[in-house]
């Protein structure tokens, strides 16, 4: 299982994208890190999550 | 009668204590964005003695700021950056600010945040935000990296939280109100996330990690 924000989801093999496009984030306004290392933008389609790999997606909301 | 810059610092020195005020005078931050985030940090900072400021954004002042960013009516029509370094200069001419009138990009970020330590995102919008946040944990591992999200409406202001996401990355905000959704932006709860982001600059230049 892989953990994202907190929640486990059957996601192992999947790439970021594909976790991404899942759970209904929008690429342009997120900031993603596994394992406390961020995940460089031009990576998250040849990206793997692996079990046991924990996901951070933060999104940002507009306003400042 | 303006002040000498030795009264000015042991007046901060008595407030902060010497070796914290010595930390704050010998820091670089780079605030991204002069809007209602921007101009209310670039104050809190400026107003502690922090040494020096850099200064980013591309707007001029309108009318429609005036709720809730540290601009006046008299500098309505001109750039934000030439507006908030003249407001600076009069509470402190002793700090050290340098501008830059542009938009920021992937591409020239590395030049023009390369020597600050300490970096705060200030934007108003979500994929601007996402863009420079991404851009400086990819480019600048080591440097701090704070960012607000989630200001807008009348909401309670205890829900603004300031929280370390992973490494030097920190957020402040409630991560939830979206100025999107129409419920816009007044003045004390966006100056409640601009403190946020403002004094875990000064924490983290006392040395303290957590939020």
């Amino acid at each position: 299982m892989v953990k994202v924000n907190g929640e486990s989801y059957d996601f192992a093999g999947f790439t970021v994208l594909e976790m991404l496009e899942k759970l209904g984030f929008s690429a342009e306004r997120i900031a993603v890190e596994i394992n406390l290392e961020i995940v460089p933008k031009t990576s998250y389609s040849a990206t793997t999550l692996k079990d046991e790999d924990t996901v951070e997606v933060v999104s940002f909301v507009g306003g400042g | 009668m303006i002040p000498s810059r030795e009264e000015w610092i042991a007046a901060l020195v008595e407030r902060h204590g010497e070796e914290r005020q010595n930390a704050f005078l010998n820091a670089t931050v780079a605030i991204c964005g002069l809007g209602g985030l921007g101009s209310n940090i670039a104050t809190a900072l400026t107003r502690a003695g922090v040494g020096k400021l850099i200064l980013i954004d591309f707007d001029k002042v309108d009318i429609t700021n005036l709720n809730r960013q540290q601009y006046k009516m008299s500098q309505l029509g001109r750039p934000k950056t030439e507006c908030c370094l003249e407001n600076l200069r009069d509470i402190s001419p002793y700090t050290e600010i340098e501008i830059h009138t542009v938009k920021l990009t992937e591409e020239n970020i590395p030049e023009l945040l390369g020597e600050a330590d300490i970096i705060c995102e200030a934007f108003d919008k979500a994929d601007q935000k996402a863009m420079l946040v991404n851009t400086v944990l990819e480019t600048f591992p080591d440097k701090y990296m704070l960012s607000g999200t989630g200001m807008a409406g009348f909401g309670s202001a205890n829900t603004i939280q300031s929280r370390k996401v992973f490494g030097k990355f920190y957020l402040c905000g409630d991560e939830k109100s979206d100025v999107n959704d129409g419920i816009g932006l007044v003045a004390s709860r966006v100056m409640v996330c601009a403190a946020h982001e403002a004094h875990m600059v000064l924490r983290l230049l006392s040395g303290e990690t957590e939020v």
